[in-house]
């Protein structure tokens, strides 16, 4: 499975990672849902650093489609939570 | 995944597709692939000059706000020094001000270094992913038969793809990074405008109250130095004192003058 970091390089990582993955990633989802920052930036910052920690990186030269991508780490909670709904991190 | 990471990559494979879906024939896929990959790099290169340029008027306030907070500061001292308790704190109001300005300045200065950074790097990724795909499609291209080169050809130009629309990601945070500090630089320059940070003898045409007294706090200082001199070369308090009585009786000539004149009338 091939995972990147938004502003950042793609990762390499096992399949059998992506239960673990999706656990981090939840628990990033109730932190925007609850509106805690601290929770926000502490289970976000722990999702990027077992991506980091556990995937291969992808070089520079390698034309790869990644499966899951992950928004940057400067990211802010209102960021996270208006993502979405309004005009998006990513402009037309 | 349905998280956050599900919504993000959602969004960027909308824009990927939408980035290669303007190609409506599959044949100029690559061709408008590459156009569009050369596009945003220069795209890139000049949303790092404009970074640059943020980050350096910022700086060019934090130099000048700089040198307000240092003479302020002198201007503090000497009004102490003069017992004038009331204009040493005009001059260390205005000098916090200006230094709380200048811890925000400091702070958005390095935020713009970390966008200029972090925009260098994805410019050199970019860079990197668009000349190899330039080698992949002549690769592909011997490789394999035509219809099978092209749908290659397209997997590798969604993979740029997706390259293309991180980078326009980056780009888009440091511009709105850019604007705010652009914003920021702008309230600054305001609060200069109106006088803030002026150091306490410089308030422009029409001198108010505060500057008058300075200067003749310091006029009147250098008077006491003239006589304390005075009256050291004289040798005598006494001597002081009939040398300052001198023009004061000076002054008064003209009115004693009138009543010797009533008096020999």
């Amino acid at each position: 499975m091939i995972v990147r970091i938004s502003g950042e390089d793609q990762y390499r990582l096992e399949e059998s990672l992506h239960e673990r993955l999706n656990q981090l990633d939840n628990a990033v989802l109730s932190a925007i849902d609850g509106n805690d920052e601290d929770a926000f930036n502490a289970s976000f910052k722990e999702l990027l650093d077992y991506v980091r920690a556990n995937g291969q990186r992808i070089g520079d030269e390698e034309i790869e489609t990644s499966d899951l991508i992950l928004p940057p780490d400067d990211i802010t909670l209102a960021e996270a939570a208006g993502e979405f709904t309004g005009e998006g991190l990513i402009p037309d | 995944m349905a998280g956050l990471t599900g919504r993000m990559s959602t969004v960027v494979k909308a824009k990927v597709s939408k980035l290669l879906d303007r190609a409506e024939d599959p044949a100029e896929t690559l061709d408008y692939s590459y156009q569009k990959q050369v596009e945003q790099l220069q795209n890139v290169k000049k949303g790092i000059a404009d970074v640059v340029t943020a980050k350096k008027r910022l700086q060019l306030q934090e130099t000048s706000l700089q040198q307000q907070v240092v003479k302020l500061d002198t201007q503090a001292r000497q009004a102490v020094s003069s017992g004038k308790e009331d204009l040493a704190r005009v001059a260390l109001e205005r000098k916090n001000i200006a230094q709380t300005e200048l811890q925000s300045l400091d702070t958005q200065v390095t935020e713009l270094e970390a966008q200029q950074e972090k925009l260098t790097d994805s410019e050199q990724k970019l860079r990197a992913k668009i000349e190899a795909f330039r080698t992949k499609k002549e690769v592909i291209k011997a490789q394999y038969s035509a219809a099978e080169a092209q749908v290659k050809i397209s997997e590798a130009a969604t993979g740029v793809g997706e390259q293309m629309a991180d980078v326009g990601l980056a780009m888009q945070r440091a511009v709105d990074k850019t604007e705010n500090m652009k914003a920021r630089a702008d309230a600054v320059q305001e609060l200069e405008a109106a006088g803030t940070f002026d150091d306490i003898t410089a308030l422009g045409p029409g001198e108010d109250d505060i500057d008058r007294q300075l200067k003749s706090l310091s006029s009147k200082s250098a008077v006491d130095d003239d006589l304390a001199k005075l009256k050291g070369e004289l040798g005598s308090g006494d001597g002081g004192g009939g040398a300052g009585q001198l023009p004061a009786g000076a002054e008064e000539e003209p009115a004693t003058a009138d009543p010797a004149k009533e008096q020999s009338a």
